[in-house]
C-alpha cells in the first residue's frame, strides 16, 4: 500500500520532509528513505544552537549496513532535537513522518520552504525513480 | 546433495568468566631471588589498585579446553576453501610458522644495537629486494602494519613528493569500484576524494579520467586487476594521462595474486603501491590480523620514505635516521617483523618461476569456476577474468533470494561464503577468488554446491533464505547488536 | 582443466593483457627452495642475532615470560588460518575470544568499553587523538614529552595533514614526571585532549587524577597511554581518563624485533560510537540462542568510505588472542603476583645504581651513568652476554649520560648485580 505523504509537508529529493509553523520548521526523513535504509540502529543529529544550511548535511541515519547523510532542507538555527530517537531509533521505521521528527529549526528565511517539493511532486519523483 | 559437510556433536562453551572460580590458577611463578617490595611503599598508597575485578581464575586444563572448544566453532583455511574475492585466502605454509618461531628471530628486542641483530636486518633487506623485483619498483618500506596503513603511507608519500615540487594539490581520484579503505585513507592524508565512474566494461573510463584530471589532481588510486578481477587494459594510457598533468598513479596491490611473475606494476606506470603480505604472500589471517602492508615506490619518491632506512656499510647493516625529506614514522620500530619473516619464507619457497606458476594457477582456477557457473549465475561484466570473478544475484533475485542468502546456504555445504555485495558497482555481487591453493576436486565440490543452491533458489527459495540450517547458531540479529551494543561481559554485581 | 576451458596452455590465461605490460624475462629470484633449505637459511640468520640472553631493555617492548599454552592454542589451524569474523555463524570462536579480550581490557584499564585491538600502541595514539577531536570538535592537543618518543613521532606524521595543532610539554627535573603546571598553562578552550603516558617513557608513574582535573577544567579530554600493561596488575588504572590507548606486547607477544604487536583503545560507554577499530557485540540468533557478531560496523571504512572514523580494516586478532590467553593463564591473582615480582626486581636494581629521577616507578627507571658512559656500560655487559639498557641520549640530549633500565620477572639477581657493577665502573 502506498504511504501517505502529508499534504501540508514539503519534501526534498534527498528524502527529507519539513513542516512549518510560524518561523519554526520541523524536519525528518520520509517513509521512502526509511524503507531504503532498513532497520535503523542509530540517528546522529546536531545539537541545539547549531546552525544548519539548506542543502548541507546536518546529521546521518544508520542501519546495520549503511549510513545515509541527512541534509537540511532549510537554513537556520537548531532549537530542539528529538531525544526519543537516541533510545528508540526504530521509531524512524515505525513513524517517520510523526513521532520520528528529528530537529526543529528556527528559520532564517521562511520563504525558502516554498521552493521545496509538494507531496504530489515528491510522490511522482519517487515513483519515477522506482520504475 | 551436500557432500563436504555433516553435522556433528560439538562442545558447548560459555565465556571464560563464567567458568571462573576464586582460587583456581593456571600459572606458577618462581620464588623471588630479591627482596619483595610493598607496592604501597614503592608506588604510593593511592596508586595501588584493588584486585582486578572479574578477571578469570581458572586451571590450566580449563584454559586448554576453553580455547580448544571455541576454536572448533570456527571455519578456517585448514578446513577448506574460502572463495572470498579480494582476500586471497591461500594456504598458510607451516614452514613459515616454524621459522618465525626461531629464538633468534623471535626473542630480539627492537632497540638492540644494530650489530647484535645483523641476521634480522638481513631478513628485512632480503624481503625489500625481493618485493622490488616482484613489483618492478625501486624501493620498498616494510613499516606499515596492514594494507590500509600502507595506503595511508602511500598517500602521505604522494603528498610529500608533490609538496617538494611546489604544491601538494587537493584531490585524489578513486574509482567507484574501489575497496572502502581507499577513500578513507585518502581523507586521512588530507586530500579530497573525487569518485570516478567505471565504463561499461567495469574499467576506468579513459574519457572520464581525461576530463577529471587537472592541475589540482594529486593522484588516481587504482586497483589492478580491478575489483571485478579484470585487468585494466588501458593502464598504460591511464598512467600517461596522469603523468602529463603531473599527477601520480597509486596502485592498490591487493590483487597482486594475479600479477606476480607475469607483469610488474613498475613497468606499466605505477609510481607508488602497497602490497598485502597476508594476501598474496601467504601470511596467516589469524582471525583478522596481523597483516603487513609494505609500500613500494619509484626512485622519485624514495627520499620521502618513512625512517629509518636500512643501509649496508662495511661494518654491516645499519638503520639510517639521517633522512631529512622523510615523511617521518608511520609506527614505532620497523614493521611487523614476524610477518615479514613468513612472507620471505614464502617467496624463497617459490622462487621466480614458482611465483609465476602460482599466479597462473590462481587465474586458471578463477577462469574455471567462472566457466562452470556462468550458466547458473548472472555475469555482469564479460571481460576476461583473472584471479577472481564477480557474478550477481540477478537471476535468483526474482525468487526473493539475494546474494547474502546464497552465501549463507553455502555454509551448509561446508564452505565459507564468497565476498558478498562488493564491489559496489555490481548490485547483489557474488565475488569469488579461489586462489592457487585449491585443487580441481575442491573447486568441483564448490561448483556443485553453487549449482545446487541455484537450483534450490528456483525450487525451494525458503530453504536458501533461511540458511544456514546446520550451524551451531543461525543468522544473528545484527540490528539489536547495533541498537543496543553490549561489547563486554559484566559481573552480576556491576549490572 | 585447460581442455575444459578450450585453452592450450597456461600462458593463454594472460594472453589478453597488453603486450607492453608483460614481463620479458623471469623474475630474478632464483629457484624455489625446499623446506630444509628454507629452515636452514633462517636458522643461519637467526644464529647471527643476539637472543635469549638476559636483557634490560624496555622502552615500549618488554621481555616477559611467555606461557607455553600460548603457542599451543594460537597454533591451532582454526585460529591461525581463519578469516575475519564477518560470517558470524562460522566464526563464533574468534568472536567469543575477542569479546573476552574486550572485557578483560575494560577490567584492566578501568574503562567501560574497549575495541578489538588496533595495530599497536604507537598507532593507537593518533587514533585516540582523532577520537578526542571528533568528540570535542576541537583541534589542539597538549602532549607531554614523557610519552614514548616514537609514539609522538607517529602522531606528528598523522597530524601534519589533518589540521591538528600540537603543543609539547616537558618533565619535572627531579621526579621525571610530566610537568603538570606546564600542561595547565598550555591547556585552553581550544584543546581537544591532554595526552600523557603512565608509567611514562622513563618508567615513572604519573599523577593521572591531577592531569584529569586540569584537562576537564577546560573541557578537554584526558588520554592516557601505556606501553607496559603488566604495571596494571598492581598499579591503579587511569579511571579518570576519557580514553586509554596502549600496547599489549607484554602479554605473551614475543618482542619479534618490533612487531607484530597489538594495541588497544578503551573509553567510556558514551563515546562508543566514536571508537575506531572493530567491535564485537553480544546478541541472539533467530532462534534465540546467545551469539556474538561484529557490530557498529557503520563506523568502519567499508561502509563510510571517506567519512569513516578511521581507515583501519584489520584488528590484530591472532596477536590479541595471545594477550587474551596470557591474561587467562595468569588471571586475577597471577597478574598481581607477576606485577609484584617486576616491582621487586626493578627496585632491587634501582637500589644499587644512581637513579636520575625520584618519582614512583614500576619496572623501568632511569639510571645515571656518569662514571662510565652508557655505550661503554652496554659494551661491557655485552662481553658478559647481557643486553644492557637504552642509552637515552638518542631521544633526550640532556640525558645523554643516562640509561633506561627495565627489570622484569625474568631478570636474575646475578645479572642485575653485573649491570650495577658495569654502571658503577667496576
Amino acid at each position: 500500500m502506498a504511504a501517505t505523504y502529508p499534504e501540508n509537508y514539503r519534501y526534498t529529493k534527498e528524502h527529507e520532509w519539513v513542516v512549518v509553523e510560524g518561523d519554526t520548521a520541523t524536519i525528518g526523513i520520509t517513509d521512502y528513505a526509511q524503507k531504503e535504509l532498513g532497520d535503523v540502529v542509530y540517528v546522529d543529529l546536531p545539537q541545539p544552537g547549531d546552525s544548519v544550511v539548506a542543502g548541507k548535511t546536518m546529521g546521518s541515519v544508520e542501519s546495520v549496513k549503511a549510513v545515509s547523510d541527512v541534509y537540511s532542507p532549510v537554513t537556520g538555527e537548531v532549537i530542539e532535537v528529538n531525544q526519543k530517537l537516541a533510545d528508540a531509533p526504530e521509531k524512524v521505521n515505525e513513524d517517520p513522518h510523526g513521532e520520528a521528527w528529528m530537529v526543529k529549526v528556527r528559520l532564517s528565511n521562511p520563504a525558502e520552504v516554498e521552493s521545496l517539493l509538494t507531496a504530489a511532486e515528491y510522490q511522482s519523483y519517487i515513483e519515477g525513480s522506482e520504475s | 546433495m551436500i557432500k563436504k559437510a555433516r553435522q556433528h556433536v560439538s562442545q558447548n562453551e560459555s565465556l571464560i568468566f563464567e567458568r571462573s572460580s576464586p582460587g583456581k590458577r593456571a600459572y606458577q611463578l618462581p620464588p623471588l631471588d630479591v627482596p619483595a617490595v610493598d607496592p604501597k611503599d614503592a608506588l604510593g598508597a593511592g596508586n595501588v589498585r584493588e584486585e582486578i575485578g572479574g578477571f578469570p581464575e581458572v586451571s590450566e586444563v580449563e584454559v586448554v579446553r576453553h580455547f580448544t572448544r571455541l576454536s572448533t566453532y570456527n571455519y578456517a583455511i585448514d578446513h577448506g576453501m574460502y572463495p572470498l574475492g579480494s582476500c586471497t585466502m591461500k594456504y598458510n605454509p607451516r614452514v613459515n610458522e616454524a621459522v618465525a618461531a626461531l629464538e633468534g628471530l623471535r626473542w630480539i628486542h627492537p632497540y638492540q644495537p644494530d650489530e647484535s641483530v645483523q641476521g634480522a636486518l638481513e631478513v628485512i633487506a632480503a624481503l625489500e629486494n625481493a618485493l622490488c623485483e616482484i613489483t618492478g619498483m625501486d624501493a620498498v618500506t616494510l613499516q606499515p602494519a596492514a594494507g590500509a596503513h600502507g595506503e595511508l603511507t602511500g598517500m602521505l608519500l604522494v603528498r610529500a613528493a608533490l609538496e617538494a615540487e611546489g604544491r601538494p594539490r587537493r584531490v585524489v581520484l578513486v574509482p567507484d569500484s574501489a575497496h572502502g579503505t581507499n577513500p578513507a585513507s585518502v581523507a586521512m592524508a588530507g586530500y579530497q576524494v573525487r569518485n570516478i565512474a567505471s565504463n561499461e566494461k567495469g574499467m576506468v573510463d579513459l574519457a572520464a579520467l581525461e576530463a577529471a584530471v587537472d592541475e589540482d589532481t594529486a593522484a588516481l588510486m587504482v586497483t589492478n586487476p580491478n575489483t571485478l578481477g579484470v585487468f585494466e587494459e588501458n593502464i598504460v594510457a591511464v598512467a600517461r594521462i596522469l603523468h602529463a598533468k603531473g599527477a601520480l598513479l597509486y596502485m592498490d596491490g591487493a590483487n597482486m595474486n594475479a600479477l606476480a611473475g607475469i607483469s610488474r606494476p613498475g613497468e606499466f606506470g605505477v609510481d607508488v603501491m602497497h602490497l598485502n603480505l597476508h594476501k598474496t604472500f601467504s601470511t596467516p589471517h589469524g582471525g583478522g590480523g596481523p597483516g603487513s602492508g609494505p609500500v613500494a615506490v619509484k626512485k622519485r619518491l624514495e627520499p620521502f620514505l618513512p625512517l629509518p632506512r636500512l643501509v649496508n656499510e662495511e661494518a654491516g647493516w645499519r638503520w639510517d635516521y639521517g633522512r631529512p625529506q622523510s615523511i617521518g614514522r608511520v609506527r614505532a620500530f620497523y614493521g611487523n617483523f614476524g610477518v615479514l619473516v613468513r612472507a620471505l619464507a614464502y617467496i624463497l619457497a617459490h622462487g621466480g618461476e614458482g611465483l609465476r606458476r602460482a599466479t597462473l594457477d590462481a587465474i586458471l582456477n578463477a577462469v574455471y569456476v567462472r566457466k562452470k557457473l556462468e550458466p547458473y549465475y548472472e555475469l555482469p561484466h564479460k571481460a576476461p577474468t583473472m584471479h577472481e570473478c564477480v557474478f550477481s544475484d540477478a537471476r535468483q533475485a526474482g525468487r526473493g533470494v539475494r546474494t547474502m542468502d546464497i552465501a549463507k546456504r553455502l555454509i551448509d555445504y561446508g564452505f565459507h561464503p564468497y565476498t558478498v555485495s562488493f564491489p559496489l558497482i555490481v548490485k547483489g555481487a557474488i565475488m569469488i577468488e579461489p586462489t592457487e591453493t585449491e585443487s580441481k576436486q575442491e573447486l568441483d565440490l564448490f561448483i556443485d554446491a553453487m549449482i545446487s543452491i541455484a537450483r534450490e533458489a528456483e525450487e525451494n527459495p525458503e530453504l536458501v533464505k533461511g540458511a544456514p540450517h546446520m550451524t551451531r547458531i543461525r543468522r544473528v540479529d545484527e540490528v539489536t547488536a547495533a541498537r543496543k551494543p553490549v561489547v563486554r561481559w559484566t559481573r552480576e554485581e556491576e549490572k | 582443466m585447460l581442455a575444459e576451458l578450450g585453452l592450450e596452455s597456461l600462458d593463454d590465461l594472460y594472453a589478453h593483457l597488453p603486450e607492453e605490460v608483460l614481463l620479458r624475462e623471469p623474475l630474478k629470484l632464483g629457484p624455489g627452495k625446499s623446506e630444509y633449505e628454507i629452515t636452514d637459511y633462517f636458522r643461519r640468520l637467526s644464529g647471527r642475532n643476539v637472543a635469549g640472553r638476559p636483557c634490560f631493555l624496555g622502552a615500549g617492548a618488554y621481555c616477559h615470560y611467555r606461557p607455553v599454552l600460548v603457542d599451543v592454542l594460537v597454533g591451532r589451524g582454526e585460529f591461525l588460518t581463519a578469516y575475519t569474523p564477518y560470517q558470524a555463524e562460522i566464526s563464533q570462536g574468534t568472536l567469543m575470544t575477542i569479546f573476552e579480550f574486550q572485557t578483560m581490557l575494560c577490567q584492566l584499564t578501568g574503562m567501560e568499553v574497549a575495541n578489538a585491538s588496533v595495530y599497536d600502541g604507537s598507532t593507537a595514539v593518533p587514533e585516540a587523538v582523532q577520537m578526542a577531536r571528533r568528540i570535542t570538535r576541537r583541534d589542539r592537543v597538549v602532549v607531554a614529552n614523557t610519552v614514548h618518543p616514537e609514539y609522538r613521532q607517529v602522531l606528528e606524521t598523522y597530524a601534519r595533514h589533518q589540521g591538528l595543532e600540537t603543543a609539547v610539554t616537558g618533565y619535572v627535573r627531579d621526579t621525571g614526571m610530566a610537568d603538570l603546571e606546564e600542561i595547565e598553562r598550555e591547556t585552553d578552550e581550544r584543546t581537544a585532549a591532554v595526552l600523557i603516558q603512565s608509567p611514562n617513557f622513563f618508567g615513572v608513574v604519573e599523577d593521572v587524577r591531577q592531569a584529569a582535573e586540569i584537562a576537564h577544567a577546560k573541557g578537554a579530554l584526558l588520554i592516557v597511554v601505556f606501553t607496559e600493561p603488566v604495571a596494571y596488575g598492581v598499579l591503579e588504572p587511569p579511571r579518570q581518563a576519557d580514553i586509554v590507548a596502549g600496547e599489549l606486547q607484554s602479554f605473551a607477544i614475543a618482542p619479534s624485533y618490533g612487531g607484530p604487536y597489538a594495541g588497544v583503545i578503551a573509553t567510556r560507554q558514551k563515546y562508543i560510537r566514536q571508537l575506531p577499530g572493530r567491535l564485537v557485540g553480544r546478541t541472539k540468533d533467530i532462534e534465540g540462542r546467545g551469539a556474538y557478531c561484529l557490530t557498529l560496523t557503520t563506523r568502519e571504512q567499508h561502509i563510510r568510505r571517506e567519512k569513516a572514523t578511521s581507515n583501519i580494516c584489520t584488528n590484530q586478532a591472532l596477536v590479541a588472542l595471545m594477550a587474551t590467553i596470557f591474561m587467562t593463564v595468569y588471571g586475577k591473582r597471577g597478574l598481581r603476583e607477576l606485577a609484584e615480582q617486576n616491582l621487586a626486581k626493578a627496585h632491587y636494581l634501582a637500589g644499587k645504581v644512581p637513579q636520575k629521577f625520584f618519582g614512583p616507578f614500576f619496572n623501568e627507571f632511569v639510571a645515571h651513568s656518569a662514571v662510565r658512559k652508557p655505550a661503554e656500560v652496554n659494551a661491557r655487559l655485552m662481553e658478559r652476554g647481557i643486553v644492557g639498557g637504552l642509552p637515552l641520549g638518542r631521544f633526550y640530549p640532556e640525558l645523554e649520560d643516562c640509561l633506561l633500565l627495565c627489570a622484569t620477572e625474568m631478570a636474575r639477581r646475578e645479572d642485575m648485580d653485573a649491570v650495577a657493577e658495569a654502571i658503577l665502573g667496576r
